[in-house]
């Protein structure tokens, strides 16, 4: 007998609707050293195929051994930094000191639970030294879980980074007995150097990476900050 | 089943489902891309820049955007690279052969209304967008044309992501008859202008410059940026980094070569 025909509704995966999000590009990294820590972020702001700003930064200085740098939203960037520094402000009054990396970590993690069901849409990264003077890399989800590492990379040039650094700084497996750390035995200058290398690299093939990259570099001796142009197209 | 030509849309439903269920859709190659073109005393000067995109990955820094029609005849592509790429190509051998047929040099409409009709039939699906310029006996001419199938004829003409960015600057500086070197400025900078401020176009720009005696291609016109940093230790990794397991060595007989220079900018179709 003849078949009914088939009904055929093929649903547009592009349906319209609005977003409370929005991807504002750029990447961050940062790297832990047995005695310093550097963390870069690149400047440029933007929506779309527009660029809104090639000079907004990503890198919130929370103490002088704590930097956040944030990748995604700005928007939710910026409140979420507000958060932190006040947060921040209360610790400071119920403790007598500033906070140390792990408790930022911590606290960040916490923060971003909070939202669990409306997360903020940053990628972050806690980056400083340790109370030991060592350095520290804590790398997040948009929901709060967190790892520390020896070095990290988020946003929208992690993919043309991160294997980058994997083959340069990847330390031993953390099975290997004696344990060996997973900080990278380069001098500061050497890794300093990878990580500008790395930034014009995806600078490159990421077209929302460029225009200026803001590099922050915490050692015993205080925090220096250093800068690198990218390309502008 | 049979096929009675065009595009088999025989998967759509399966893609839909697929996707549904998450699959990762592949991305065509699109050329973002910022082109332009102006008509000048003498004739048309053409630009496009050289970035072509996946998603937001640089998948070619230098691509050619400026595609040979015939020898007084030229066309920048914007939309899907492998639609601009074959629509052009597709034309240009069509013409060679119409020009046999005519034995007369081409017309530029005649380029225009093949790639109208081609577009037209394939109702948009073929996505290229086109900005079309040539001279010939009725002097010079040129069109923009949208993937579905629709022309204009204008004075000057921009097309592609950065399209907005160079017509601000060709609305700012645009004046009837300008001489050959004020066109080219012009067109330059309105493609600099999409390079810097769209990201789906940058680094390099192309011009070509369409007169009643001659065609110049420029490839590279612009060279605008350099990486901006040399790596002070960069890393050298010595032999014996990786272990070599097997080695062949085959020798080659050795064959009669000759060098011949290529002129830069001589990348003409040969038609011989």
């Amino acid at each position: 007998q003849n078949r009914a025909p088939a009904r055929v509704s093929v649903h547009l995966s592009s349906a319209m609707s609005w977003s409370p999000y929005t991807d504002n590009g750029g990447t961050v990294l940062a790297v832990a050293g047995e005695d310093y820590c550097i963390v870069a972020a690149s400047t440029r702001l933007s929506s779309g195929f527009d660029i809104l700003t090639r000079d907004s930064s990503k890198l919130l200085q929370l103490s002088p051994k704590v930097v956040l740098a944030s990748a995604g939203m700005q928007a939710d960037m910026k409140a979420l930094q507000k958060m932190l520094i006040s947060r921040h402000v209360m610790y400071q009054f119920n403790h007598n000191k500033p906070m140390s990396v792990t408790a930022a970590a911590q606290l960040l993690s916490n923060t971003l639970y909070y939202k669990r069901f409306f997360p903020y849409y940053t990628f972050n990264i806690v980056a400083g030294l340790d109370d030991q003077g060592r350095g520290a890399v804590f790398s997040y989800d948009a929901i709060g879980s967190y790892e520390r590492s020896g070095f990290f990379c988020q946003g929208s040039g992690k993919e043309l980074i991160q294997p980058v650094l994997d083959n340069q700084l990847k330390a031993a497996s953390p099975l290997v007995i004696p344990s060996k750390s997973d900080l990278t035995s380069l001098p500061l200058e050497q890794a300093l150097d990878l990580v500008k290398a790395a930034f014009v690299s995806a600078g490159e093939r990421d077209i929302y990476t460029g225009d200026q990259v803001e590099i922050t570099i915490m050692t015993k001796d205080g925090t220096r900050k250093d800068s690198l142009q990218l390309k502008l197209d | 089943m049979s096929n009675e030509g065009g595009f088999d849309f025989g998967g759509v439903k399966r893609n839909a489902m697929l996707e549904g269920k998450g699959m990762q859709v592949p991305r065509a190659w699109k050329t973002g891309t910022t082109i332009a073109g102006i008509v000048f005393k003498d004739g048309v000067v053409l630009g496009a820049d050289t970035r072509s995109t996946s998603g937001s990955t640089v998948a070619d820094k230098n691509c050619e955007k400026i595609h040979f029609i015939a020898d007084n005849i030229r066309c920048c592509g914007a939309g899907t690279a492998a639609d601009t790429e074959n629509v052009t190509d597709m034309v240009s051998s069509a013409l060679q052969l119409h020009r046999y047929a005519t034995g007369r040099p081409s017309r530029v409409i005649t380029s225009l209304t093949m790639l109208k009709q081609h577009l037209f039939k394939y109702q948009g699906h073929v996505s290229a967008a086109l900005v079309l310029g040539g001279v010939d006996m009725n002097g010079p001419h040129l069109f923009t044309v949208y993937p579905h199938g629709s022309t204009d004829s204008l004075p000057f003409a921009t097309m592609g992501s950065g399209s907005l960015n160079a017509m601000a600057v060709f609305e700012a500086g645009f004046k009837d008859d300008m001489s050959r070197e004020e066109a080219m400025a012009l067109v330059a900078r309105a493609i600099r202008s999409g390079i810097y401020n769209d990201l789906g176009s940058g680094s390099n720009v192309d011009l070509c410059i369409i007169t009643k005696d001659k065609t110049d291609y420029l490839r590279n016109y612009e060279f605008l940026q350099q990486k901006t940093y040399v790596r002070q230790f960069p890393v050298v990794y010595p032999p014996g980094t990786v272990t070599v397991i097997k080695e062949r060595v085959v020798k080659l007989s050795l064959a009669d070569v000759t060098v011949t220079t290529v002129e830069p900018g001589a990348t003409e179709m040969d038609t011989s």
